[in-house]
């Protein structure tokens, strides 16, 4: 049975009179992605901060890796690794120099750090660029050195803010291998991406942010179920042909039609698909392909916000926190 | 003890190792570290030839360690800028966050970015005053007895610490490098004027009193360390994006507090302003114990400051009496507004001195007057006056309403500081500065201010007349 590695509960954030985060709940087990999909300032960077315990819910509460976020907040930061939106590295240093700062503070052992470092360096290929000034580094090797620094202490739970946003595609490939390999390895991973291909590819469950709150919250392919309805699968005809009154199965519907295609829409594609093959063929409709539609995240993505986007931005009355 | 160091010491050690390896920071030490004493060596030993000429050996024997002490103070001053950015500029080039992410303790964080602040420039004004010695002892200037060159070791250290310090508070309150170098003003100039304080002391030649500045400079330093540690918060390092002036904000605040949630008049001064009195207990014992102690002192110097009061016409006091009486005469209004903004005026000062000095200098005008006190008891009975005469005639009167009315105003100011320095988990640093502030308002409105002005009326009207009646 997988553990719960994440845990957040009506998670809230105010400053000043701004909610930022609003009421936010999700859990991500051992070996799930779970992707936080938003438009900038959704409070995706809010909610990553509350659960690596640096900044403190106005309300609600979380636990990491079996550790409170408030009460724990030593622990936690010790479990987590975090790549953040700014990669936030030292120009003057060099690569190795960087990890093993970081190395020694997360007390990481001398030789194993020096290990990890070999290793993580060879596997995200920036081993020739271990002595080499990180001002020097190109946008991509930055990231990927982020990413090395985000993962040189194996913590059991990683928050990754755009892991792949200024790569190259081989480079992006490679850290989304990367990434899966690590959920194989029992981690739990929180993915902040705007990159909906990336997120479709990785998410075993997906969240989607506006205005501080999770609007939709799913896996994909019950997300596209609920936003774009059931699937839709098209039968190519080799002729053109001249209406059809089918006497279709329940649950299947024929939604639209064309000069040689049917869609139908159906909720138990594998009962009923071979039924309304069958009678196609009953028909003597010579059917060439027969195939699902294919729905992008993109729609569902869209389709989310369109719902949302009248709704006023979320204020609170009281703020908790101040500018001042 | 060493193991929860260690993290502290990692952050200091890398920072140092980025300053030296950024020929913006190393080429101005370095200048000032071994270009700086030889320029200040040539000054001295012109300065040494020129006054010699005129016998004026004294002044360029004490110009030898002036110029010492201004070698070892430069590298520091140039070096607050280092100081400054340490929190903010991190936060400005997004390094900041990987930092907040690890599970340092804040105080680890806070310590090794202070070291790592304050090592360079100790060094290079150790280097740098070491260079100034050698030169001097090359060209057969004497060097200072060793006395003086620990006390303007010490010195050095102390102002190195207490500067840094406070631009690394100033490091962690503000959002950009631009505000934080603008905010560094309230530290370089308070810091110069220092310097001047204590150049005049040198050339006085009073070498003890600069010891008493040591102790002071090291007490600022340490509260302004706990200040800094006290209000760093991650939260509000990452959180806090623009500096708004919100000034609506601050004034419900400030009037929140000051109101104490208090609907009338009768209910303020009912509940409110006995409230606040209740929370300064202590430093209200504290501030009566230092008035107390500054009469003592007061009567003490006596013996270092006497004169006779008949060679500055003081032992006619019956005839300078009737004259008050005259000048002030019963119920006349300009002579109680005068008594009353006098002693207004002295607790603005200290509250202004309170401000630059977490509230400790807020007492000193008190403890002068008082201390003032004390010194003309001890010399009426030194002239055969009984001081209890004066104690009754002069002071009771008036005094009953008027020193503790000083002394609840020093304690507001003492609580402020105090305020400042403890760690205070759910306000900002601009939180409990307005509370504070409310609470000082507070009580000077209500009682103090009040009692001022009670107290002048009996000082006007009442004291000369008592006085006159016992002298007569």
């Amino acid at each position: 049975m997988q553990s719960e590695r994440i845990y957040a509960e009506e998670l809230t954030k105010h400053f000043d009179d701004f909610v930022a985060v609003m009421g936010v709940s999700f859990q991500v087990l051992a070996g799930e992605v779970l992707v936080l999909l938003g438009p900038n300032g959704a409070g995706k960077t809010t909610t990553v901060r509350m659960l690596t315990s640096i900044l403190t819910p106005t309300s609600g509460r979380a636990r990491v890796a079996g550790y409170d976020v408030v009460a724990q907040a030593d622990q936690v930061r010790a479990s987590v690794g975090v790549l953040t939106e700014q990669h936030g590295l030292y120009n003057r240093m060099n690569a190795t120099e960087y990890l093993r700062f970081f190395g020694q503070l997360y007390g990481l052992h001398p030789r194993i750090c020096q290990e990890r470092i070999t290793r993580l360096l060879e596997q995200f290929g920036l081993s020739f660029a271990g002595k080499k000034r990180l001002g020097e580094y190109s946008k991509g090797m930055r990231q990927k050195l982020a990413l090395v620094r985000a993962m040189l202490h194996d913590p059991p739970v990683l928050l990754l803010d755009e892991p792949t946003s200024t790569m190259d595609p081989e480079s992006a490939r490679m850290v989304r291998d990367t990434i899966r390999g690590l959920r194989s390895a029992e981690r739990a991973i929180i993915l902040c991406t705007h990159n909906l291909a990336e997120a479709e590819e990785l998410a075993d469950q997906i969240a989607i942010i506006r205005q501080g709150q999770i609007i939709l919250q799913g896996d994909v392919s019950t997300l596209k179920f609920t936003l774009l309805g059931p699937p839709e699968y098209e039968a190519l005809l080799a002729k053109p042909f001249n209406g059809w009154q089918a006497n279709l199965p329940d649950g299947v519907e024929l939604s639209a039609t064309g000069e040689n295609w049917l869609r139908f829409q159906m909720t138990r594609p594998q009962q009923q698909n071979p039924v309304v093959l069958r009678r196609l063929l009953e028909h003597n409709l010579e059917v060439i392909s027969f195939q699902e539609v294919p729905r992008s995240l993109e729609q569902v993505y869209i389709q989310a916000i369109n719902r949302v986007d009248s709704s006023p931005p979320a204020r609170a009355g009281q703020g908790e926190q101040n500018a001042g | 003890m060493l193991a929860e160091l260690r993290p502290a010491l990692y952050i200091t050690y890398r920072e140092v190792r980025d300053q030296l390896r950024d020929w913006r920071i190393i080429f101005p030490i370095v200048g000032l570290t071994i270009f700086f004493p030889y320029l200040m060596n040539f000054t001295a030993q012109q300065a040494l030839g020129f006054v010699r000429k005129y016998g004026a050996n004294i002044i360029g024997e004490r110009m030898v360690p002036f110029l010492l002490m201004i070698v070892g103070f430069f590298p520091i001053s140039v070096s607050l800028v280092i100081a400054l950015e340490t929190f903010v500029g991190e936060k400005e080039r997004g390094s900041i966050e990987p930092l907040l992410h690890t599970p340092l303790k804040d105080w680890q964080l806070y310590l090794g970015k202070l070291l790592s602040a304050i090592i360079p420039p100790l060094l290079s004004s150790f280097l740098g005053m070491l260079v100034y010695l050698v030169g001097l002892y090359r060209s057969h200037v004497p060097v200072p007895p060793v006395d003086l060159l620990i006390l303007i070791l010490c010195l050095t250290v102390v102002q190195a610490i207490m500067m840094v310090s406070g631009a690394v508070v100033v490091s962690t309150q503000t959002t950009s490098v631009r505000a934080a170098n603008l905010l560094a003003s309230f530290i370089i100039i308070p810091s110069a004027l220092l310097i001047q304080g204590e150049s005049i002391v040198m050339f006085w030649g009073d070498y003890q009193t600069l010891w008493w500045v040591v102790f002071g400079l090291a007490v600022l330093s340490l509260l302004l360390m706990r200040v800094g540690l006290a209000h760093f918060r991650r939260e509000e390092l990452l959180g806090r994006e623009i500096d708004v002036l919100n000034l609506r904000w601050a004034w419900g605040i400030f009037m929140k507090q000051f109101r104490g949630g208090a609907h009338s008049i009768w209910e303020w001064y009912r509940r409110a302003v006995p409230g606040t009195l209740g929370q300064m207990g202590q430093p209200m014992l504290l501030v009566a114990g230092l008035v107390l102690l500054a009469v003592w002192l007061g009567e003490q110097q006596v013996s270092r400051f006497t004169f006779s009061l008949k060679d500055v016409g003081m032992i006619n006091l019956k005839q300078n009496l009737s004259g008050m009486v005259e000048g002030w005469p019963l119920f006349s209004i300009s002579p109680v507004l005068g008594i009353w903004w006098q002693n207004t005026r002295v607790l603005l000062l200290s509250f202004v001195l309170g401000i630059f000095s977490f509230g400790i200098l807020g007492v000193l005008p008190t403890m002068l007057t008082l201390g003032l006190t004390g010194y003309l008891m001890g010399l009426l009975a030194l002239n055969g006056i009984s001081p209890w005469f004066y104690l009754v005639g002069f002071i009771l009167p008036h005094g009953v309403i008027e020193i503790p009315a000083a002394v609840i105003a020093c304690a507001a100011v003492l609580r402020m500081g105090a305020a400042l320095a403890t760690p205070n988990p759910n306000k900002t640093i601009g939180e409990v500065w307005l509370i504070v502030l409310a609470d000082w308002a507070k009580v000077m409105a209500g009682l103090v201010v009040p009692l001022l002005l009670v107290a002048a009326a009996v000082e006007a009207w009442v004291t000369p007349r008592l006085a006159l009646w016992l002298f007569r």
